[in-house]
């Protein structure tokens, strides 16, 4: 097990060195870079640019440079010092360039604040539904709960997140926009926050959990199934044991091992699907920053949050899969 | 990408009495994969709505009474037409009225007042403007149409005074075949690089796996975002819809690579296998021969369930207007007028297009489920 653990590690150390240079390499993908896209959006603007001003700013960040230089440039300062650079300014209506840990560090609570509302939701309804539906199976609460699965399945986020606007707008005239009303929106925390802050959040949770909810309940739901067929529980059901009891003892907790291992790809799931979710909802989130980083080349603010998205990916399956071994002493691996 | 995971199964019993009568011994296994698919109701729904769907974005031109870049003069906005049935004492004769544009005295908004001394029924079969269909024969036939004087919007028309009903129509084509092209380039590259992993094994399986985690762990949408802003605006519509394709297909390879080398990895060591290769079958032959046909359902199934995720990705692509560009439609392109919320409440027929993903989605999805039950028809 130890073993096992510790080559897993090892094998994760070129990964991530992989990773963060695909992450660099993306960014770079589209023509131009932050500095063209920057003097067009000036230009387009009308305003005139200075020469000189583009030569600092090339200074600056090393653009005249190989890609290589930037590269190592970025990583040497990210593990020596934990410094992941400055942003260009893509972000934010000032065009400062704040530290990109500053503008991670900002949008973090609100991500993590959706992306755990949504599990929680996702698991505390899923979980029972699926449990319910496998063993009532083709029940109506069955063929309902298929419903909202195929649904959730066909909707798009961002779709589900137009629509629920629409119809709240259409009904109550109030634009469900951002996670607090306008009085609350640059207050220090306190408790009214708090409360106006539920009273918003429901939105960008209801719609990701929807989706989240109806690919988990599917797999509960056959997970579930797979295990309720096999000949142990036909026997733990001739000895005698109580209908409850040989659920719970072991089909429930084997049926959970497929979840548990997909725990680790959470948060980059969510703050993969959320991005354009929190675009249409204007939610303060990671989620946005990336795309319009991605889309500025931004390079050093993209680059760092793919790479940490990633990297939490791969450490997420590695710790899911330790974990998997720890539910299950059934599961080896060699 | 990931493939959702199983679903719906039929009830095994019922499906159990139902082969017995029809005495399961003597059916090929071709009768019962198909046996097994027609009971899955929502399977059997599913294939002719998707028919139908595909017919419609191949005759698009034909069926839609516009080109999709047609503006109707003074048609700004204008909501879906109303059919009415009944001129000159043929009752099933459908027409519609003139319709007059005014201006909401207070927001300025369009209102459209139907005229109801001018009747224009509707002709079947017209000549407009000409087109070529199925990119051979220049024809200028539409399905329907009105006469000068009248204009019908079946699906209302947009901020341009486009026809909604012409432009979802010619959209389907790139939204629909978004998922096929791209879909047919992850099978190719999945099933050779997941074939080259199982089947060799060893460090060059170990090195490609590796690969795949890292392309699964990298965020789908940022990766399918950078990559189609580095599609150059200027191309033409053709180009850009080839490199989407080509975008959505190198995330949706991972999943199917995947498929493949398990299947390959539990066969390979099996006594036919090794019993071919001591009679010196080589190894393309092999994998081409018996271990191919013998999961090719799976991979079918597979195949079917990435098609929607491909149409979900084109679809959200253009959506923030990195997929496919004006001229080009898209069902995403359509949907990037409803991102104005508070438009949608004078105007959600814009939203129509929406249906069409949707209904499109899920029946992909029926299908996949009832294909996966029949992949396998000796379970029960």
């Amino acid at each position: 097990m130890l073993g096992i653990i510790i080559r897993r590690i090892f094998i994760l150390i070129p990964m991530l060195a992989l990773l963060s240079m695909i992450s660099f390499l993306i960014i770079q993908l589209p023509p131009g870079d932050y500095l063209s896209s920057y003097v067009m959006r000036l230009e387009s603007q009308g305003l005139l640019v200075d020469e000189a001003e583009i030569d600092r700013l090339e200074q600056r960040y090393g653009l005249g440079q190989p890609l290589a230089t930037q590269y190592f440039r970025w990583i040497r300062n990210f593990i020596v010092n934990g410094d992941l650079g400055r942003s260009f300014g893509s972000y934010g209506s000032s065009y400062d360039n704040k530290p990109v840990s500053d503008i991670i560090m900002e949008r973090l609570p609100a991500t993590v604040i959706i992306s755990m509302v949504s599990t929680i939701v996702v698991w505390g309804f899923a979980i029972p539904i699926g449990i319910y539906s496998a063993t009532h199976q083709y029940s109506l609460m069955d063929y309902l709960s298929i419903f909202i699965g195929f649904i959730g399945l066909a909707i798009p986020n961002f779709l589900f997140a137009i629509i629920i606007m629409w119809i709240v707008f259409a009904q109550t005239g109030h634009a469900v926009t951002g996670l607090f009303s306008l009085e609350f929106r640059h207050a220090p925390w306190s408790i009214a926050k708090v409360i106006d802050m539920l009273k918003n959040v429901w939105v960008p949770v209801l719609v990701l959990a929807t989706a989240g909810t109806a690919g988990m309940i599917r797999v509960m739901r056959a997970n579930l199934l797979d295990e309720l067929n096999k000949q142990y529980v036909v026997t733990a059901r001739a000895k005698g044991l109580s209908e409850r009891r040989l659920l719970w003892k072991y089909p429930v907790r084997i049926a959970f091992n497929p979840i548990f291992s997909t725990i680790g790809w959470l948060l980059p799931a969510m703050v993969g699907g959320e991005a354009l979710v929190s675009i249409i909802l204007n939610l303060q989130t990671i989620g946005p920053v990336l795309l319009t980083a991605v889309l500025r080349q931004d390079m050093y603010l993209a680059g760092s949050i793919i790479m940490i998205l990633s990297a939490l990916t791969l450490i997420g399956t590695l710790i899911s899969d330790i974990a998997l071994v720890w539910l299950d002493p059934r599961i080896r691996y060699d | 990408m990931e493939v959702p995971e199983e679903a719906t199964t039929l009830a095994p019993e019922r499906f159990a009495r139902d082969i017995r009568d029809a005495s399961i011994e003597y059916m090929s296994r071709g009768k019962l994969i198909r046996l097994r698919f027609w009971r899955h109701r929502l399977a059997r729904l599913g294939l002719p709505v998707l028919s139908a769907l595909y017919l419609m974005a191949i005759f698009a031109d034909f069926i839609a009474p516009f080109p999709a870049d047609a503006r109707l003069k003074g048609f700004k906005d204008a909501p879906p037409s109303v059919i009415h049935f009944g001129v000159d004492g043929n009752s099933f004769q459908p027409y519609v009225y003139a319709r007059k544009r005014s201006f909401h005295p207070k927001t300025f908004r369009e209102v459209y007042t139907e005229e109801e001394d001018k009747k224009f029924p509707i002709h079947f079969f017209v000549s407009g403007e000409s087109y070529k269909i199925l990119g051979l024969f220049e024809l200028d036939l539409h399905l329907f149409g009105v006469d000068e004087g009248a204009n019908i919007t079946l699906f209302g028309s947009d901020s341009v005074s486009r026809d909604l009903f012409s432009r979802t129509v010619i959209a389907a084509r790139v939204s629909l075949f978004v998922g096929l092209g791209g879909v047919a380039i992850s099978f190719v590259l999945g099933c050779l690089i997941g074939g080259i992993s199982g089947y060799i094994g060893g460090i060059v399986d170990e090195i490609i796996q590796r690969i795949i985690d890292l392309l699964i762990a990298i965020p789908t949408l940022p990766l399918w975002m950078a990559l189609s802003a580095a599609i150059p605006r200027e191309w033409p519509v053709s180009h850009t819809y080839f490199a989407i394709t080509i975008v959505l297909s190198i995330v949706g390879w991972t999943g199917l690579a995947r498929v493949v080398r398990g299947k390959l990895l539990s066969l390979r060591d099996l006594d036919f296998v090794v019993a071919s290769k001591l009679s010196g079958g080589s190894d393309l032959y092999i994998i081409t021969r018996h271990l191919l046909p013998n999961f090719a359902s799976h991979l079918i199934v597979s195949l079917t369930l990435a098609i929607p995720v491909m149409i979900l990705g084109e679809t959200a692509l253009s959506f923030i207007g990195l997929g496919m560009q004006e001229p080009g439609v898209s069902w995403g392109v359509l949907l990037q007028d409803t991102m104005n919320f508070g438009a949608l409440v004078h105007q959600p027929w814009k939203l129509i297009p929406a249906v069409f993903i949707i209904v499109t989605v899920l029946m992909f999805n029926f299908v996949g489920d009832g294909l996966r039950d029949a992949a396998d028809p000796y379970s029960l």
